[in-house]
């Protein structure tokens, strides 16, 4: 929404495809909705309201309830919106696709009753709907924390939370505790949440490993502490959280070039200091660029827009420095907790070494026993791991494997993920029909556009 | 497995999950009302007819795949509920 | 040495290779390159097919046919030593034919290669009318051009990529091995015999060598005296999500998998080494499809992506021993499923013997040699 408004400043003419039915992304799900939950939300959540209103004033052509399922060079954009194919061109293509959970599978995860910290958070924004029964909440970061404090303060409960944080973690995020006091706030903030949070519910640390039981639904959990016994508890209601990756497919299938984030266990685009990637013209804006927040977010969007303006003759090189200033300086002051919290928050190796029976293809029902059963012919790369057991071929097309394959294939082959790399991605982003493939590229909408594309909230490109 | 915090405000509408009639927000995704259903899932994966129900609500799992209006595989978070909207539940290999 | 045999590639051809030699009680060594690196394995339709083969070349033919009829013992046989199922079926195959003009030709095409293999016993295939097209295919709504098709009776399809997993394990479960990652970059003829083979900072050594890379194995052949002439022929596929069965015969550009899954091929487009996927192919592979199976229209794609054919000036496969290197062979063909049975049966003998037999002579790309006019 920031570039968007920030391109319209300068006068470029802006598409913005979104997935959702509402601008606001997942941080600011359904925030034009209502504000009846604002009180249990908090403060960051209100914020993007005021986001929302100066996105819908600013002259930016906006097509909500459209995903986007390819994407060309130069840029070509094709997507379907209520059945119909839509192509739009655009000589800059900015992705703000966001992030996702980063995928931990554990034994009955894919269980019915078992969903990620995000989900029952986005229950909560768009749908007004909590746990009706105490929930077991399992994992580590910030996003569990505030999501705990939320359901508290709606009249929830909570039966446990169990922290899969290392103990050791506190040790080692110590040393960037300098650079996060810069700016305190959110490290005051998590404070009192944590605080709130240890007061009112059950919590048990250094939780190390986690098992949903139940035949067509979660009925029990089993978890680890520590070195203690095995315990098992009656669970309806599993959320679980391991940390949040940047989405990558997008970037990925323009042939972006990625790197290894060590900090942040994860594959992040690379990016110049506008944002702009490997691919020129394309922009990254965003938790897509690297995970940071909705303020973060904003100053990126907003250095992207500058940039997208002064590349296509709208300002010049100074005027966009100076211009991009009081972004850098913001986004500098969000940026200094993250060495902190990427630290403190680094998850344990289990959720990169699931036992043989773990589902870790969610889509294709792929075991973490085939995955190493396939990888120990030969010396395979993950897409000929993918071709040997289908995991990455179903619908959602390795965003809950992806990492996994090339995790198990890292620690199997002795190689940095960076080394073993990711599945080769490909179109369809998401589905299409083939009707919609036969009859909708002809006659699509031609929309030469000159300007940036923009793209809120999870999925492509703008 | 969830509630409603409040009633809807902006009058309710009402949808039907395979013949069951129950209410709903303008504005709220399928799958939100699918979790508060009686029988919280939305479909049996085409590989092994296990029960699958919302797990991501963002987009990114698949797991909420169901039929809405006649239109198979539908991801159902990312739908917003449509006053006599119809649902089936998706079970197993797609039909055509 | 370290090998009898080394093999260079592991894709469906080379693997098919080692497999053999591997059965045969040879020390094989098979090396594949890197994950990224083009395999026309990963991108195979999966059609184990025998009829409308072989135009102008009835050695073609008879060479396809041998291996079709070889194949389900291959698969069994497979399937045995590696406990991975191939999901051959093989109750024959269907070429569809839109409007009356196509039905003419396609059956007129058929009847002249007929001829040409003066084989006295019947036909392996029958020209159907749409009606009797139908009656095979009752769980689909078939377009209404089809006008009938031609119905190829040993023809089937298996999985191609189970079908390369099985391969690279039988290897490795007949006492061969298998080493991924190893791009080759040279071969080179030792003195007192055998090849010398070279990879990243390694070099091996064995008496013979196969080059089955693929398009990749123009620079490497030439290394040893084989000048062979192949190009890369994109071809792009679509796939679509799981469907209940409505297919039970794969027609030559749709098949539906064991999975459900259908598959819709393929675009035959000359753009060099390039892989990418596009979308004017998926509207037309898209539309084409719809022609023959209307029903599939809201259906679900899942899945796009290209592959390389390895394509020969006429198409037909190249199977050659070098004459300045002798012990060096070269295999490549488009047809690396059909031909499975072959590569791993026949062709495996004549490796393991040391010298390809008097029938596959034909296919040394001698045979495109223009003739210095007088």
């Amino acid at each position: 929404m920031a570039a968007a408004v920030e391109a319209r400043r300068h006068n470029l003419d802006v598409m913005v495809i979104d997935e959702q039915a509402t601008p606001g992304g997942q941080i600011w799900r359904s925030v034009e909705m209502t504000r009846r939950r604002d009180e249990v939300l908090g403060p960051t959540y209100s914020e993007g309201r005021n986001a929302a209103e100066l996105f819908r004033a600013c002259g930016a052509n906006y097509r909500p309830n459209a995903q986007i399922w390819q994407l060309e060079p130069g840029f070509r954009a094709l997507f379907t919106s209520e059945g119909q194919v839509g192509m739009v061109e655009a000589s800059k293509l900015l992705l703000a696709t966001g992030a996702q959970e980063r995928p931990a599978p554990f034994p009955g995860w894919t269980l019915p009753g078992v969903l990620t910290v995000g989900a029952a958070q986005i229950l909560l924004k768009n749908a007004g709907e909590i746990p009706a029964d105490p929930v077991w909440i399992a994992g580590s970061g910030p996003l569990p924390l505030l999501y705990a404090v939320q359901l508290l303060r709606a009249g929830g409960q909570i039966a446990g939370y169990l922290d899969t944080t290392p103990k050791a973690r506190w040790r080692e995020a110590l040393v960037h505790l300098p650079a996060a006091l810069k700016a305190p706030g959110d490290l005051l903030k998590g404070l009192g949440w944590t605080s709130m949070l240890r007061r009112r519910v059950r919590v048990i640390r250094d939780v190390c490993s986690i098992e949903a039981v139940g035949e067509h639904r979660i009925t029990k959990l089993r978890y680890r502490s520590g070195s203690g016994p095995e315990v098992a508890v009656p669970a309806g209601l599993l959320l679980v959280h391991e940390g949040v990756v940047p989405s990558i497919h997008p970037a990925l299938s323009m042939d972006c070039t990625l790197k290894w984030s060590a900090a942040q266990d994860c594959f992040v685009p690379v990016l110049d200091a506008w944002g702009e990637s490997s691919v020129d013209g394309l922009f990254i804006a965003g938790d897509g660029a690297g995970i940071a927040g909705a303020r973060a977010a904003q100053c990126r969007g907003t250095l992207a827009g500058i940039r997208a303006a002064s590349k296509l003759g709208r300002l010049d090189s100074t005027s966009a420095e100076r211009v991009a200033v009081p972004s850098r300086r913001r986004l500098a002051r969000e940026l200094a907790i993250r060495p902190f919290l990427d630290a403190l928050f680094r998850p344990r190796a289990e959720v990169y070494a699931p036992a043989d029976r773990t589902v870790i293809c969610r889509c294709e029902e792929v075991t973490a026993g085939a995955i190493r059963a396939a990888a120990s012919v030969g010396r395979p790369g993950p897409n000929q791991v993918k071709a040997a057991t289908r995991a990455g071929m179903g619908p959602c097309q390795g965003r809950q494997c992806g990492y996994t394959v090339t995790r198990i294939l890292a620690a199997m082959q002795d190689r940095s993920p960076e080394d073993v790399g990711f599945f080769h991605i490909r179109p369809p982003l998401k589905p299409v029909t083939l009707g919609e493939l036969a009859t909708g590229i002809g006659c699509a909408t031609d929309d030469r556009q000159e300007g940036e594309f923009r793209s809120n909230d999870s999925h492509v490109i703008e | 497995m969830f509630r409603k915090l409040h009633e809807s405000d902006r009058g309710p509408v009402t949808i039907e999950i395979d013949g069951e009639i129950v209410p709903a927000e303008p504005g709220e995704s399928v799958a939100a009302v699918i979790m508060r259903a009686s029988a919280p899932w939305a479909r049996l994966t085409p590989n092994t007819g296990s029960k699958r129900a919302p797990y991501c609500m963002m987009g990114v799992c698949f797991d909420c795949l169901a039929e809405v209006d006649g239109q198979s595989s539908v991801q159902t978070c990312l739908v917003s509920v449509r006053p006599g909207m119809r649902i089936s539940r998706q079970a197993g290999k797609r039909r055509i | 040495m370290n090998a009898d045999v080394i093999v260079i590639g592991a894709g469906t051809v080379g693997a098919a290779i080692g497999y053999g030699l591997a059965g045969r009680g040879e020390r094989v060594l098979v090396l594949d390159g890197g994950d990224r690196d083009v395999r026309a394995a990963n991108a195979n339709f999966g059609l184990v097919w025998l009829h409308g083969k072989g135009m102008d070349m009835p050695a073609y033919y008879f060479l396809t046919r041998n291996s079709v009829d070889a194949w389900q013992g291959f698969a069994e046989e497979l399937a045995e030593t590696t406990a991975i199922d191939l999901q051959y079926e093989h109750d024959g195959g269907l070429v569809l034919c839109l409007g009356e003009a196509d039905f003419e030709e396609r059956r007129s095409s058929l009847l002249r290669l007929h001829n040409q293999l003066e084989d006295s016993s019947d036909p392996d295939w029958e020209m159907l009318d749409d009606g009797a097209v139908r009656a095979l295919l009752p769980g689909i709504e078939l377009g209404r051009e089809v006008s009938g098709a031609s119905l190829g009776r040993r023809d089937g399809h298996a999985n191609p990529l189970r079908l390369l997993a099985s391969l690279q394990a039988g290897i490795v479960r007949k006492g061969g091995s298998l080493r991924g990652g190893s791009t080759v970059h040279s071969v080179e003829a030792q003195a007192g015999g055998g090849f010398t083979v070279g990879f990243g900072s390694e070099k091996l050594s064995a008496a013979r060598v196969v080059i089955a890379a693929g398009i990749g194995s123009t620079a490497l052949a030439r290394q040893v005296g084989l000048d062979v002439p192949i190009r890369p022929q994109r071809g792009q596929i679509l796939v679509t999500e799981k469907v209940m069965p409505v297919l039970p015969l794969p027609t030559l550009d749709v098949r539906q998998t064991r999975e459900g899954s259908i598959m819709i091929g393929a675009t035959h487009e000359e753009v060099g080494l390039d892989c990418s996927t596009t979308s004017e192919a998926a509207a037309v592979l898209s539309a084409s499809a719809l022609r023959q199976f209307p029903g599939l229209r809201d259906v679900s794609l899942v899945r796009q992506w290209a592959g390389l054919r390895i394509l020969t000036p006429d198409g037909f496969p190249i199977y050659a021993e070098s004459e300045t290197h002798p012990g060096a062979f070269v295999a490549l063909c488009h047809s690396g499923v059909t031909l499975a049975a072959f590569h791993a049966g026949i062709l495996a003998d004549c490796i393991a013997g040391g010298q390809l037999s008097e029938e596959l002579h034909v296919f040394h790309h001698r045979r495109f040699d223009v003739p210095k006019a007088a």
